[in-house]
This record gives C-alpha cells, structure tokens and sequence, in this order.
C-alpha cells in the first residue's frame, strides 16, 4: 500500500479546481437562459400566436419603453407604496398584539380564537366587503393587505416571545431590569429570529394581496396596468406586467433575507450554514 | 364547555355585529344583521346556487392542488439526490418563488381562457413551489448515517430513496403542503373574483354587483370557514402520517 501516488498539489490541481467552478458557475445560469432562449425561440416560431406567447425580445422592450417613459415607476412606487405600508402596519400591529397576547390573559383570551380561526382563512374574500366599506381607494387597498397578512407576524410573535428561555428572564430580573429594559433588552432581542420569519412570511402575501387589490379595483399600479393591457388583449403588456412584478417581489425577498442576515449576525444561525 | 368558553370571543363578536346592525349603529347596507346572512345562506343553499358554485371551486382547488402536490415531491426530491437536476432547477426556484403568484392570473386566462383550466394552472403553478422547497429541505437534511446504514445492508438507491428519504422528509414536505394549501384558497378566491363565470369568487363579485349584499356576506363567510375547515383537516391528517415520529422520540 505504500505506493499509494501523493495527492498531487500545486498547478494542475487548481487549474481542475477553477474549471469546476467555472463550470458549476455556467450551469447555474445555464437553466435561466435556456428557458429564455427556448421562450425566444418558442415564440418566433409560430406555433402559438403572439397573442398567446409574445417573443421575450419584445416583452423586454415594452419593459424598457415602461422604463424611459416613466410608468413603470409610477405603477412600480404605488404598489409599492401600498404593500409596504400595509407591511409596516402588519409588523407593529402584529408585533404589538402578539406581545399583548403572551404576557397578558385577557388579550389572549380575546385574539386566541380570532388568530386561530382567522389565520388558515382566505381572507381575501373579504376583499368586496372591504370595498364596500372603504371604497376603491388606497385605504381599503392596504386594510386588505393588513387583514390578509397581519396573522403569520401575530402567531410568530407570539411563539417567539413564549419561547423565550425562562433562564434569560429570571437572571434580567435578577440584575433589577424593570419590565420594559425586559421587554426591549431581553424579551423581543430574544424572539427577533421568530419574528423575522413571521414577517418573511407576510412580506410576500402583502405583495400578492396588493396585486390583487390593484386587478380588481383596477387604476394605477403594477397590478391595475396588468388588468387594462389583458383587457385591451394586450398580451405583450400582460407579460411586461409579470416580469416588472417579478423584479420588484425578487427584489423585497432578496431585501428580507439581507436584513435578517444584518439583524441576526449575533445569533448562531448567522453562522449555520444551512441557512445561507 | 371548555370549547365555549374559549371561543366566547367570537360569539361576542356576532352579537355585536347583530346589534349594531339592527340598532342602526352601522348601515344595514353595509353590514347586514348576521341573521338575515345566515337566512341569506340557507336560501341560496336551497336554491343550489351554492352547491354548483362550490363544487367548481372545490374541483378547481383539488385540481391544482394534486398537481402541484405531486410534481413538487417529485422535483424537490429529484432536486436533493441528484447534483445535476438541482443545478438546473435550483436558479428556476429561486426566480420564481419571489414572485406574487397572484400576477400570474392574466396569463393564464390568455392560455386557458375563462374556465376551469386557467384556474387549475393557477394554483398548480402558485402551489408548487412551496411544495418543492418543502419536500428538497426536508430530502436534504435526512441523516447521512441512516442513509449509509441503508445502503451497507444492501438496500439499492431507490429502495433507500423510497424507505429512508421520503419519511425523513415527511415534516418538511407536509409543512411546505400545508402552506400551499393556504395559498390555494387564496388565488382561487382572487382568480375567481378577477375573472370567471362561476365559482365562490364569482358568486361573490356578481352578488356584489347586485347589492344583494346579505347574500355576499354569506358566501364570503361560507369560503371563509371552508378554507378553515380544510387546514384544520390536513392538521389532523398530518398528526396521523407523522404519529410514528412522536412514538420514536
């Protein structure tokens, strides 16, 4: 057995090295682009008309005539103006009533049943009877917004904070802090990642609800342009209309995952590489 | 009694919601006493309008769903036991999952038109994902000792796929089915709403339409407690697939 070759080092080794990276580095992209190719191709080809596939060439420049001519940023800022305020409503509202929920009884009294019936619903279907209410407006596009994804950030909240190790609390009290040093230095620090997956959840189902809202309500916005251009059978619009929504979800998911990453960096998922 | 008492919350709710309706607190347009809803319910109910509307959403949603159930095992199972198809699919995944599903809708409705079929491509598209990830994790992170033992006692790669991965993947993968089956109800309720010729959604947005707005309020009640009922079902399916788990901790 002792003429066993040594396991060679130096040149060769990592020119074999870098042309595996490279070519695991073409691979990733390599589905991407042959999907959009194959769409290119599908498309010109003629079997289905353009109505039903547009070439992706022309959708890129609807994309783009969107992009100079200054709509794709006025529909693009009011969605997400209303799913980001109906987001920033959802978190402290959430936050605060789940925190309500786990220290005091007669809130969770209250919300238990609520939450627990409440959060599996389809909420969306209260979308008419908002309307009916708040009208076609702004308001009750982010009150459906706030109904449909205010429940994932309650229950983490909640979880969080009753998953806190008692040990933590019983030395913070120890050291004299008082109940709100508690609940701001020791309790919500604590049930942060918690929280931060309720919110990960919720993030995108403000964004879906917007859509939503914006189709059927119609006027402005990501989702309003999507139902006029598919009125108007305009199918080049409708996708243009798929791939701007797309940029702009990939773009808060990517956000989300960032900022949890900044906020944790002293838990030890920060280290686990399971998460990344 | 116990049951009552914790749900006494929303019996106080109903009560309000009738008295301020009866006592003229609110428009009985806006919100119709809550036993004009339920007579509302029972008329409908009687008339069958709701048993056909229901019956096309019930459908469209086991449709999809099952689609979406099985090519989502199958691709996040693919994607954790062999390099090459993650490779390939994992950069799909990735683009695809952040995008609000619910702009899907108008495409579909170009391919498929109006019917059943745009609203089953709809969920099947919006629901895989989750139930790829879901079953991908949870194939990934079964033990590599359990693996190793399987295969040194002879067990072939797909025996061990079989026996050894798709248990060990059961949490995850039902996890991830569980949120599908949330978001299954909501684009079906939304697609239905935005177009279609009948279904919940559309018994809601035509009821809407004509102001008969008791009527309104009980189906949206109706798919409300639906999509309840369903979740409270799979909790206790999943209790049942996953009761070998507890016995073994």
């Amino acid at each position: 057995m002792s003429d066993v070759q040594p396991i060679p080092d130096g040149v060769p080794e990592r020119a074999a090295r870098i042309a595996v990276h490279v070519f695991w580095g073409v691979a990733r992209v390599f589905s991407v682009v042959a999907l959009l190719v194959a769409w290119e191709l599908l498309a010109r080809s003629g079997t289905l008309t353009p109505y039903q596939l547009p070439a992706f060439t022309s959708v890129l420049a609807r994309v783009w005539s969107d992009v100079t001519g200054g709509d794709f940023f006025i529909n693009t800022g009011l969605t997400l103006y209303r799913a980001l305020a109906g987001f920033a409503i959802c978190t402290v509202l959430g936050v605060v009533i789940g925190m309500a929920m786990a220290r005091n009884r007669i809130a969770n009294w209250f919300f238990d049943p609520i939450v627990s019936i409440g959060f599996p619903m389809p909420k969306i279907a209260f979308l008419p009877v908002v309307i009916l209410w708040l009208g076609v407006y702004d308001v009750s596009k982010i009150t459906i917004i706030v109904i449909d994804a205010i429940f994932p950030v309650i229950a983490a909240t909640v979880i969080g904070i009753q998953g806190v190790e008692r040990e933590l609390i019983w030395s913070a009290r120890n050291m004299g802090a008082n109940n709100r040093e508690l609940l701001w230095q020791i309790v919500l620090p604590a049930a942060l990642p918690q929280i931060l997956t309720g919110l990960q959840v919720s993030l995108p189902l403000c964004l879906i609800v917007a859509v939503v809202a914006e189709m059927l309500m119609g006027g402005y916005g990501l989702g309003g342009a999507m139902i006029t251009a598919s009125r108007f059978a305009n199918s080049v619009g409708v996708f243009a209309g798929i791939v701007e929504i797309a940029l702009v979800g990939y773009v808060l998911v990517k956000g989300m995952a960032i900022l949890r990453r900044r906020l944790l960096i002293w838990h030890q998922e920060a280290h686990d590489p399971s998460t990344a | 009694m116990k049951a009552l008492i914790r749900y006494s919350p929303l019996l106080l709710i109903a009560i309000a919601w009738e008295l301020s309706s009866r006592l003229g607190l609110v428009s009985q347009l806006a919100l119709p006493p809550l036993s004009d809803v339920i007579r509302a319910w029972f008329d409908m109910l009687k008339d069958g309008e709701l048993i056909t509307n229901g019956m096309a959403s019930i459908y469209r949603v086991f449709a999809g769903l099952a689609l979406a159930i099985a090519v989502g095992i199958v691709l996040g199972v693919a994607m954790a036991w062999w390099r090459p198809v993650n490779v390939l699919v994992a950069p799909l995944v990735e683009i695809f999952y952040p995008l609000p599903k619910s702009a899907l809708i108008p495409v579909t409705v170009i391919w498929l038109g109006f019917g059943d079929g745009s609203k089953i491509l709809l969920i099947f598209l919006g629901c895989m994902l989750p139930v790829t990830i879901g079953a991908f994790n949870g194939a990934r992170s079964s033990e590599q000792v359990i693996v190793w033992s399987a295969r040194s006692m002879g067990a072939s790669r797909l025996r061990v796929l079989w026996d050894v991965v798709l248990p060990s993947a059961m949490p995850e993968l039902l996890n991830g089915i569980r949120t599908a089956l949330a978001l299954s109800f909501i684009l079906l309720v939304s697609s239905e709403l935005i177009v279609a010729q009948k279904g919940f959604g559309h018994l809601i947005g035509s009821l809407g339409a004509n102001g008969t707005y008791d009527a309104m309020y009980a189906v949206v009640l109706t798919v409300a407690f639906l999509g309840f009922i369903a979740d409270r079902i799979y909790l206790v399916i999943t209790k049942r697939a996953l009761a070998w788990r507890e016995q073994a901790s």
